[in-house]
């Protein structure tokens, strides 16, 4: 439940940026999830619609990129895509 | 029209944070973000915390809850500074509720702050405070299969409390599965086996936390 608290802050980034450049109404917004970052795009999706009633993103799309978990090895400095959350470099 | 942000969802939250963090260091408060889900014992163990350190140090704790002044009131009994927040439903504390509890507390005079997130696995971690440390508490009823369905929170965390090591022999808790699961995750993660009901295992998790309280008072005067 998060999420509200993450759609908030999306919003404010969102309107903040439409006034600056002098924005009618926000067709679409593009978010980019990392893995390993607790957020589920589906509520935020919810929350958006719920949150953006009647104001210039009402009706936006929302649409959602899951960035896949990497990590950089401390030892030998490889940066590697992490799979089934096993962190250790072979 | 395209307009490319690539602005963080937290960067408020984080900007706050590092705000924080200067003050704290500047003040020299060593600060703990303590995380564990409902039960586990956070309560329990900073009032166990405050009994080993009290002598020494100079503590403050802000209590973090959805609702009640509970938590407070019996830090309080202890003789140690507490302040309530209450977050109206909010899952986790935010910068911004700290920024607010700080207002309340005598900064000069303090050595260390524990903040006890509110009970959750999930969404604590999301928000830094400016803490000078992440820990999270695991208690033994919980199961030892946490930190794989729990990720993140272990894999943030620089200490893991296992907390209610007396009930080890009552139900079905393996030691070594949680090693293994922890192992893949954050293996430099450093674990206190504890029992805040016998006061058991304390000891020695106060005196690695009076040793990181004096290297980064050494590096605060060098």
């Amino acid at each position: 439940m998060h999420e509200i608290a993450m759609t908030e802050n999306i919003l404010s980034i969102v309107f903040i940026e439409a006034e600056k450049r002098n924005a009618k109404k926000i067709k679409k917004v593009k978010l980019e999830i990392g893995e390993l970052t607790n957020i589920v795009g589906d509520c935020v999706q919810f929350y958006f619609e719920l949150m953006s009633k009647d104001t210039i993103a009402d009706g936006a799309e929302v649409e959602i990129v899951d960035v896949p978990l990497q990590a950089k090895c401390p030892r030998c400095g490889s940066v590697k895509r992490v799979e089934n959350l096993d962190f250790l470099c072979e | 029209m395209e307009i490319k942000l690539r602005q963080n969802i937290l960067a408020a939250n984080d900007k706050l944070a590092a705000k924080l963090k200067e003050i704290f260091e500047n003040k020299g408060i060593y600060v703990i973000n303590l995380m564990a889900s409902p039960g586990a014992g956070k309560t329990s163990f900073i009032l166990q915390t405050i009994e080993a350190l009290k002598d020494d140090l100079n503590v403050a704790v802000i209590e973090g809850d959805i609702a009640s002044k509970v938590d407070a009131e019996k830090v309080r009994e202890h003789g140690v500074a507490a302040i309530q927040i209450n977050t109206g439903g909010a899952c986790h504390l935010d910068a911004n509720m700290i920024r607010g509890a700080l207002n309340m507390l005598d900064l000069d005079s303090l050595d260390i702050i524990i903040i006890e997130n509110v009970g959750n696995l999930v969404c604590p971690v999301e928000f830094d405070l400016g803490e000078t440390v992440k820990m999270v508490i695991l208690s033994v009823p919980e199961g030892d299969d946490k930190p794989l369905k729990y990720p993140s929170i272990f894999v943030e965390s620089e200490v893991l409390v296992l907390n209610k090591i007396d009930l080890l022999d009552y139900v079905d808790f393996n030691l070594e599965s949680l090693e293994n699961g922890l192992n893949g995750l954050n293996p430099a993660i450093n674990i206190f086996k504890v029992s805040c009901k016998y006061a058991s295992g304390i000891d020695e998790w106060a005196s690695w936390l009076k040793g990181q309280i004096r290297k980064k008072s050494k590096f605060l005067t060098d």
